[in-house]
């Protein structure tokens, strides 16, 4: 089974269904556009690697960050905004694959709660000030 | 015979703790009191049998008596005697073990030392430490025995955790201990004058060194495991908020926190409440990122030693502790008196806006951390991660900062800001400056990196201010410390802000004779060759770095351990004085066209993280070191206790 499994995500990835070896060349090799290099970068550090430990695809040695990194920087030379492939890897992996929870649903609080802590201490502070020295 | 005696003195020193409990109690009752003299010898005979405990364990791991379960599944008799050594804490048995040897040299050492605080609040602090140390010799001895017999024992052991075979790793787990033991006992503290209504600037005052001690440990563990990450990980990443990472992270900044109100409990006896709280949650954070680090129950690259049902039992005492703290917080806050006044523009009011935005920083990363876990418990899957975070602290940081340049400066109880209205033009200055210059030469890099850039170098003059119109051989030392601790901190978020605003990238493979760039650094891969080491085998990219005719031999490896097995990359790195270029080299690229996969970065200024980290620790230490010759020299009185 275990060796079916690589298999199996190779022949899921449009990538390498065009052919180009075992391990998809843009996993490890910077587009040539600084530009969109860079936008693929900032999108690939809010990509969990879903096979390793917590950590994003862009700092990890697994096989499955580098099948993931390749679809990024595939899907950026197309002309594809970051927003659109995050949604195209959410709806193939879940939520758990964006470190970037969205400003809806069970991320919503996540959002807002920074505001709220940040009045709440104020509030609880003004009482120190009111007395005058 | 060995491993049975630590485990009798384990037993013996419960015994103690639960002596020194109970005379604790007798005492605040108001009982007889027979049992209170035996309080502080039994705070001694706890730490001197907690310590013999430890070496015992210790011995283990340096004869390799694989007899005993630790040592057989934690190390191997072909290891390093170093890593021998370090693996005595490098486990979760261990860990613990050294927790507790450290919590119970604390309380021996407060018992000896500690003279200025009223002796019964001394006596319920320290009945407040042995209530917490019961609660982990119980989990020691109950739930993770490190004296364990293995029978049969094995011939050779099954190692340690590659990763964890490192020098610098194997002294940062104990210093995040001392930190976390550190914290402790300043709640024990807290508690202890909470009981006996003492809270007051004599207490604040023998709870400071505590706090600085711990917040010292705490700093330098966070920077030593930033650098861990950084070197040993092989992407070049030196902070990755990852579950683990915030562990460390939250009692350090309720430490920084607590650090700086404790300071104004002592010197103007403002801040009480406030103190205290800071205090219990401290210690609530340590717990928690005990907790954290220790059930697994979130996903890490740093979880060692995981184990959901020890977790959920550090998890109970975590709640008992911080549930029944906050019960006598709340019972007798009524009767801690209100502190001296002071007007919002004032060093008292700099100081409690440093706390705000501490706590605000603390709050939004313990959210961040548990949210998955709540959410999971909803239903939903998901991740928070560094996009989150970045967005959620850097700018409350950035007030922090700005918070900074000017708070130092103010006079305690009131001030006026027209006083320094050429410091404050001086700092803006440099503020818009710095900023101005770096966006006109990196129009790209983003607002933060920026910001950061443009406030470090306005700190980086502004930390030196205090100091400004002072004999020098005349100022205090703790002055001193804090002038240089905030000289570091401008010296690590410089560090910070140019590297994550100007990293140069090169991700490539070669063949041994090509070459590729990263920002004017010329890398050769000349040749690759196979090297051998104690556990490992590894194969070897020998490269050439040149820029400007200096030339320049790096040798990343990428290793193999066996006994476990695991495959870890070593990165080299060439260190200069404006940066570092960061070479990693990984698999072979393809199959049979000799290639290698090579990452090269270039990292500006990245080194200035950490010797900002480290400049933060100094300014703590000699802050301690002042506080303990003054001490030594006189015991200072100041007005509010002959009040």
């Amino acid at each position: 089974m275990r060796a079916i499994v690589p298999i199996l995500l190779t022949l899921s990835t449009p990538v390498i269904a065009q052919g180009s070896g075992p391990m998809p060349p843009l996993a490890n090799r910077q587009l040539v556009d600084p530009a969109k290099e860079a936008q693929a970068m900032r999108l690939m550090h809010s990509l969990r690697c879903i096979q390793c430990q917590g950590q994003s695809i862009a700092d990890s040695d697994a096989a499955m960050a580098a099948t993931m990194r390749a679809e990024v920087r595939q899907q950026i030379a197309a002309g594809e905004k970051p927003e659109a492939i995050r949604s195209w890897m959410i709806d193939r992996y879940g939520e758990w694959v964006s470190f970037e929870p969205d400003m809806k649903g069970a991320g919503l609080l996540l959002w807002i709660a920074p505001f709220f802590i940040f009045l709440a201490s104020i509030w609880l502070a003004r009482g120190l000030f009111r007395r005058r020295a | 015979m060995i491993a049975e005696a630590g485990l009798a003195a384990l037993w013996l020193a419960a015994a103690m703790a639960l002596l020194q409990l109970v005379g604790g109690l007798t005492l605040l009752r108001g009982g007889a009191g027979q049992l209170v003299p035996l309080i502080k010898p039994a705070a001694y005979v706890q730490g001197a049998l907690c310590t013999l405990a430890f070496f015992a364990l210790m011995w283990l791991f340096y004869v390799t008596d694989l007899s005993v379960l630790l040592v057989a599944s934690n190390s191997h008799i072909d290891k390093p005697i170093i890593f021998k050594l370090a693996g005595t804490w490098g486990n979760h048995e261990g860990s613990m073990l050294l927790w507790v040897a450290v919590l119970s040299v604390s309380g021996a050492a407060i018992a000896f030392f500690e003279n200025r605080v009223d002796p019964k609040t001394l006596s319920a602090t320290l009945a407040v430490q042995a209530f917490i140390a019961l609660g982990f010799f119980a989990f020691l001895l109950f739930a993770s025995n490190p004296f364990e017999r293995l029978v049969p024992a094995p011939l050779e052991g099954a190692g340690l955790n590659p990763l964890l075979q490192d020098v610098g790793l194997a002294f940062h787990p104990p210093t995040l201990y001392m930190g976390y033991v550190g914290l402790s006992i300043a709640f024990s503290f807290a508690v202890g004058a909470l009981l006996t209504n003492q809270v007051g600037p004599a207490f604040a005052r023998a709870m400071r060194p505590w706090v600085l001690g711990a917040w010292i440990f705490l700093t330098i563990g966070i920077a030593a495991g930033s650098y861990w990450a950084y070197y040993e990980l092989g992407w070049g990443g030196w902070w990755f908020w990852d579950p683990v990472e915030n562990a460390s992270l939250m009692p350090w900044l309720a430490a920084t926190a607590l650090l700086h109100s404790v300071s104004v409990l002592a010197t103007r006896n403002a801040l009480c409440a406030w103190t205290i709280m800071l205090a219990l949650v401290a210690f609530a954070m340590s717990m928690a990122g005990t907790f954290l680090v220790r059930s697994g129950i979130l996903t890490s690259v740093h979880a060692f030693a995981v184990d959901p049902e020890r977790g959920a039992f550090i998890l109970a005492l975590m709640l008992m502790y911080t549930s029944i703290a906050f019960v006598i917080f709340a019972l007798r806050i009524g009767t801690v008196k209100q502190g001296e006044p002071f007007q919002l523009v004032s060093r008292e009011g700099g100081i409690v806006a440093n706390n705000i935005f501490l706590s605000v920083i603390l709050a939004v990363v313990l959210i961040g951390t548990l949210y998955p876990l709540a959410a999971e418990a909803m239903g939903d899957k998901i991740s928070v991660g560094p996009p989150y975070f970045n967005k959620a602290t850097v700018p409350v940081m950035l007030l922090l900062m700005l918070a900074l340049l000017i708070g130092p400066m103010l006079r305690w109880r009131r001030d006026a800001l027209m006083r320094m209205k050429y410091l404050l033009i001086g700092a803006a200055v440099i503020l818009v400056s710095g900023g101005l210059a770096a966006w006109i030469l990196a129009p790209e890099v983003g607002l933060y990196p920026l910001l950061g850039i443009a406030l470090s170098l306005a700190l980086a003059v502004a930390a030196w201010m205090p100091l400004r119109g002072r004999k020098l051989l005349r100022t205090p030392l703790p002055t001193f410390g804090m002038v240089i601790a905030h000289f570091g901190i401008a010296v690590s978020v410089f560090g910070m802000a140019a590297e994550s605003g100007f990293s140069k990238e090169t991700l490539t493979a070669l063949a041994p004779g090509e070459s590729a760039e990263v920002a004017g650094w010329k890398v050769q891969l000349e040749d690759v060759k196979p090297v051998v080491g104690d556990n490992w085998v590894a194969v070897e990219g020998q490269m050439v770095a040149s820029k400007n005719g200096d030339m320049f031999e790096l040798g990343p490896q990428s290793r193999q351990f066996f006994k476990p097995e695991m495959q870890t990359s070593e990165a080299a790195l060439l260190t200069r004085w404006n940066g570092q270029l960061y070479a990693v080299i990984a698999q072979p690229d393809q199959e049979g066209d000799g290639r290698w996969q090579v990452r090269l970065w270039w990292k500006p200024f990245v080194t200035f993280i950490w010797y900002g980290g480290i400049l933060i620790a100094l300014g703590g230490a000699i802050s301690l070191l002042g506080r303990m010759f003054r001490r030594a020299k006189k015991p200072a009185i100041n007005k509010w206790e002959r009040a």
